[in-house]
């Protein structure tokens, strides 16, 4: 269970957010939505404990990330981050072998048990005949999937991901929400941030709205996307969903 | 030509073995196997054992370590153009050098005045790019940069300050020279020291390649792997500068030279790095030996001679 209490996040003099409580537990599925610059990132790097927060504490299982080692936490959290390093050396195998850093650390013997699972993560996404192709060759959206395929390897229970869907087509976008959906059923915390509140009721059964000027909400999404939460979060007027909208079913 | 790992072991006891057998004095192969077994002529022995053994281990420590430190360096700064000379350490201690030769103290005075400018300039370097998120490797690089060319400013002053009789061995020693290397024994033990450290954080190395927030998610401790990997690669360019002098390109041209061939790993690219780097600077020491005997040509001339056109044929091929 991963929990933040009181938590307070602001950058460049803006705040993000302010006294958020929000408490991630095993098997919930969460969306995190908001306007560009509302603090999704700040918010997921401050989860992951990549970044320390202004105020409040964030806790894993009731110990604070800050208490606990590098090691111990990459063997919980994961954390797909927006901007991740575009070039690599090696081969897309060799890229996503290395989500089994923090469980395989052996400079001697070939990982093989950890081979067979990259290949069966890689196949998952549809990168399945990619797997000796450099990373370089790769389009971005295949990269995108690459990376998530690095996440799934650390194999955590806690995946937060920020615009696990950039980059990525129509069909892509569901699956990786699918694929996302079933890492929540089979007992994972998941929290994904969003541009797309169509993904975020289909697939997430929990929803995080960060307003302007520190204010958010959350719950259950049936409770939390309706047209007026969103129309006031995004500062726009929407239409109802079915006539301008089209999800991949 | 690729470079392949076996190529690169079995590089290293043939490097040795030529710097051994060939030199000034000219050793039949009887005489040099006698001599070798520590039988025989005496002054035979005393060329092969006095002279040439602790010679070609001077470069051979000198070369891994300044390979090793590139290696290092170039992933720390995620730059490719990183080499020992950047982190201002070889400036401060050419500056420390030149200054012992102007004020004519003898040998180990001078190699002090190297060691005392060395460390000077990797304490600034340190010091300025500590920050309070750790380490930012675009300030060390600034430091560094900024550190050697006001080093190479005081170098030009001496230069030009120094009587003529003095500008030779001032030379000399900023191009690089094993000649006044000495005992290697302090470098083979720095030099197996750092290797050991370096590779015992291959792996995080690998993953730090993800950049830095991603490889602590990945439970890379990345502060303490940088104080690491920054330390080492100072103190293998002190150990190596104070051996040899500023002797150039082996720590640019021998990481690439290896990423060429397709090694990426830390686990494999340090290691035969460091091989490397000693072979070739081993066998560079010969031929600066023996190419004009009995006079000898400062080792950093050839490395640079032999280094760039290598570098760019493996360019031109691997496009």
């Amino acid at each position: 269970m991963l929990e933040a209490a009181g938590l307070g996040l602001s950058a460049g003099g803006r705040e993000l957010v302010r006294a958020l409580d929000l408490s991630l537990a095993p098997g919930a599925f969460w969306s995190l939505l908001g306007r560009n610059g509302s603090g999704k990132t700040s918010l997921i790097l401050a989860l992951a404990g990549l970044r320390s927060p202004q105020a409040g504490t964030i806790a894993l299982d009731g110990v604070a990330l800050a208490a606990r080692r590098r090691g111990e936490l990459a063997r919980r959290i994961a954390v797909l981050l927006q901007d991740e390093e575009t070039d690599f050396w090696g081969s897309v195998l060799d890229y996503v072998m290395l989500g089994r850093y923090p469980h395989s650390r052996s400079a001697w013997s070939r990982d093989e048990e950890g081979a067979a699972l990259a290949r069966r993560r890689l196949a998952e996404l549809d990168l399945a005949d990619r797997a000796a192709q450099g990373y370089r060759t790769l389009s971005g959206g295949e990269r995108q999937r690459a990376r998530i395929a690095q996440l799934l390897l650390q194999d955590t229970d806690i995946l937060l991901l920020d615009e696990p869907l950039q980059h990525l087509d129509l069909n892509h976008q569901a699956q990786v929400m699918r694929t996302l959906s079933r890492c929540a059923s089979g007992g994972k915390t998941v929290l994904a941030a969003l541009h797309e509140p169509g993904h975020a009721a289909r697939h997430c059964g929990f929803a995080v709205l960060l307003y302007d000027a520190g204010r958010a909400s959350l719950g259950r999404s049936s409770e939390m996307l309706t047209q007026a939460n969103l129309e006031a979060l995004y500062q726009c007027p929407l239409e109802a969903a079915g006539t301008g909208s089209f999800l991949p079913s | 030509m690729k470079i392949t790992p076996v190529l690169v072991v079995a590089l290293v006891p043939a490097s040795l073995a030529l710097a051994i057998a060939f030199g000034s004095v000219d050793l039949g192969p009887a005489q040099l196997a006698d001599a070798l077994l520590g039988r025989g002529d005496v002054i035979a022995r005393e060329i092969v054992w006095g002279v040439r053994a602790p010679r070609a281990l001077a470069g051979f420590a000198c070369g891994g370590l300044l390979a090793l430190a590139g290696a290092l360096l170039q992933v720390l700064l995620r730059n490719p153009l990183a080499d020992p000379t950047i982190l201002g350490v070889s400036g401060g201690a050419a500056a420390g050098a030149l200054a012992a030769i102007l004020l004519g103290i003898g040998a180990a005075g001078l190699n002090f005045a190297a060691l005392a400018g060395a460390s000077a300039a990797a304490g600034a370097v340190f010091a300025f790019s500590l920050g309070r998120s750790g380490w930012n490797p675009y300030r060390v690089l600034l430091t560094g940069v900024a550190l050697a060319s006001g080093f190479g400013a005081l170098v030009g002053l001496m230069l030009s300050l120094a009587p003529s009789s003095q500008v030779q061995g001032m030379l000399f020693w900023l191009l690089g020279d094993l000649s006044p290397a000495g005992d290697p024994s302090v470098a083979l033990v720095v030099f197996a020291a750092c290797a050991v450290l370096a590779f015992s954080q291959s792996a995080a190395l690998d993953v730090l390649i993800l950049g830095e927030d991603k490889a602590r998610s990945l439970g890379v401790a990345v502060t303490r792997l940088q104080a690491i990997a920054f330390g080492c690669a100072t103190l293998a360019t002190v150990a190596a500068v104070l051996l040899g002098g500023s002797i150039g390109f082996v720590g640019l041209v021998v990481p690439h030279l290896l990423r060429l061939s397709g090694i990426h790993r830390h686990g494999a690219l340090l290691p035969l790095a460091g091989c490397l780097g000693g072979s070739l600077l081993a066998l560079a020491d010969t031929l600066a030996r023996t190419v004009a005997a009995p006079a000898e040509l400062p080792v950093g001339v050839l490395t640079a001679m032999i280094g760039v056109p290598v570098l760019l044929f493996l360019l031109g091929r691997l496009r």
